[in-house]
């Protein structure tokens, strides 16, 4: 219920706010009602057929740099 | 799949749970809720509990929205079909919820009843469109994720002119539910359930931001950090909840940044703040009464609203006895604790609602975490 998947832009179609997006292999069409300035190739959050927000790639790779750090063993273990 | 494998690396996670145990203080004990029944499910079906120490224990809270919905409510959908032919438009998660004398909405179809499973709604409103001598009602429900997609669903149809549309609202708010299981009168009689920090919800934050859990924390001097969906960030959070709670700091931290922000996405605010309004007081399965907790359409958008166009009373229906959701859904009990857990209840055979949704923590526990326990 809760689950939503972050998906690439493929295309939009600016008179219906709609979008194909890829899920992997899979397309879908969604809403872009709920989302501002998304652009081809942007991911953004896919839930009950609507675009939810869009991702930022330059947090994901600080997030990412966080978990390697977490993860750094100095210590006795 | 980007943006999802990455956060699951094995390599990471077992490196994470080693720092994870070295600053887990051994004499001490870690209660952790997550709120969301996405955290739930994700912890389980990761195995994120085994990798963590004995004294840092997940308590699962009543973040599944099909969990929380009451019976009487499903009753109400229930009657809508049956007793006023409408066509009833809802989400899978919805169908076999079990209500009152044991039906369901997938029960009132087999029987005949014009109930119909959607995506999104999107298909809810084409299916208006494509029957317009039939009243089409769309029973919503979902935490702050969901009910914007049924605000633009609703003025798309005032928009269109779309008469036969309206929507059953169950729309209920995170944040008045998790104030209310740390200082409603009903944790006394239940016993004590301490908590020492919370994960915040991924996908509701990425919606109202991080900041309405800037009053709980201080309130109630809880820390909150607002986690991701996928394992290595379920366990980056519970560091972040580890750290502040040894440093004795309660604060809203977001582990979650690609996706929330501290306001959230404004212009999904603004469209339900358009149609709705806030209920002087719903009640939630588990919880009972919890005020300010949902909204109602508005009066501005009233002739969408199913609870003005048909008659719904409201009823009152208990839950199966000896079915333990109540206590589960405020983490009081385990799954394991309830009597009929894997032996007359199971998800193929739901009784309570905590074993209806994978997001729930019965079906979480009976798919993944069964001979743990
Ligand atoms: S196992 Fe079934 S009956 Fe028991 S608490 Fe969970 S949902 Fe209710």
């Amino acid at each position: 219920m809760c689950l939503a998947l972050p998906a690439r832009v493929v295309s939009i179609d600016e008179q219906t706010d709609m979008a194909i997006v890829a899920l992997g292999e899979i397309k879908k069409e969604i809403s872009l009602a709920l989302v501002e300035d998304v652009q081809i190739d942007d991911f953004v959050l896919i839930h009950v057929g609507y675009a939810l927000n869009k991702v930022s790639p330059e947090e994901a790779e600080l997030t990412l740099a966080m978990f390697a750090e977490a993860g750094l063993v100095e210590r006795d273990s | 799949m980007r943006y999802v494998e990455e956060f699951r690396s094995q390599d990471l996670a077992l490196k994470l749970a080693r720092t994870i145990k070295r600053e887990c203080d051994p004499d001490r004990q870690y209660n952790l809720m997550e709120f969301c029944g996405g955290h739930t499910h994700a912890i389980f079906r990761f195995g994120v509990q085994d990798l963590l120490p004995e004294n840092l224990r997940f308590v699962h809270g009543p973040g599944c929205p099909v969990c929380v919905l009451p019976i009487g409510r499903i009753d109400n959908a229930i009657h809508l079909a049956t007793e006023h032919g409408v066509i009833l438009c809802t989400y899978g998660d919805m169908m076999r919820v079990p209500a009152s004398g044991r039906k369901s909405l997938l029960k009132v179809k087999a029987e005949g009843g014009d109930v119909r499973m959607v995506y999104s709604t999107l298909d809810a409103l084409k299916i208006a469109r494509e029957n317009p001598h039939r009243e089409v009602v769309f029973f919503a429900i979902g935490f702050e994720t969901t009910t914007p997609p049924t605000a633009v669903a609703i003025k798309q149809a005032q928009a269109e002119g779309l008469k036969n549309f309206s929507v059953f609202c169950n729309h209920v708010l995170t944040p008045a539910a998790i104030q209310n299981i740390l200082e409603s009168p009903e944790v006394r009689e239940m016993g004590p359930v301490t908590i020492d920090g919370f994960f915040g919800p991924s996908h509701v934050s990425s919606i109202i931001g991080s900041r309405p859990y800037e009053f709980f924390s201080e309130e109630f001097q809880k820390p909150v950090v607002i986690a991701g969906f996928e394992p290595l960030d379920v366990m980056q959070s519970a560091l972040m909840l580890i750290r502040q709670i040894n440093e004795g700091r309660h604060e809203v931290e977001n582990e979650y940044t690609r996706v929330v922000s501290r306001e959230g996405n404004l212009k999904a605010q603004a469209l339900v703040a358009e149609v709705m309004e806030l209920r002087r007081s719903f009640e939630w399965r588990g919880l009972g009464l919890v005020p300010y907790s949902a909204l109602q359409i508005n009066s501005a958008y009233e002739t969408f609203d199913a609870e003005k166009r048909f008659e719904i009373p409201a009823i009152q229906a208990s839950d199966v006895k000896g079915c333990e959701c109540p206590r589960i859904l405020r983490g009081v009990k385990k799954p394991t604790d309830c009597q009929l857990f894997g032996t007359v209840c199971t998800p193929e055979n739901p009784m309570g609602s905590c074993m209806v949704s994978s997001e729930g923590a019965c079906a979480a526990y009976w798919s993944y975490g069964r001979f743990r326990h």
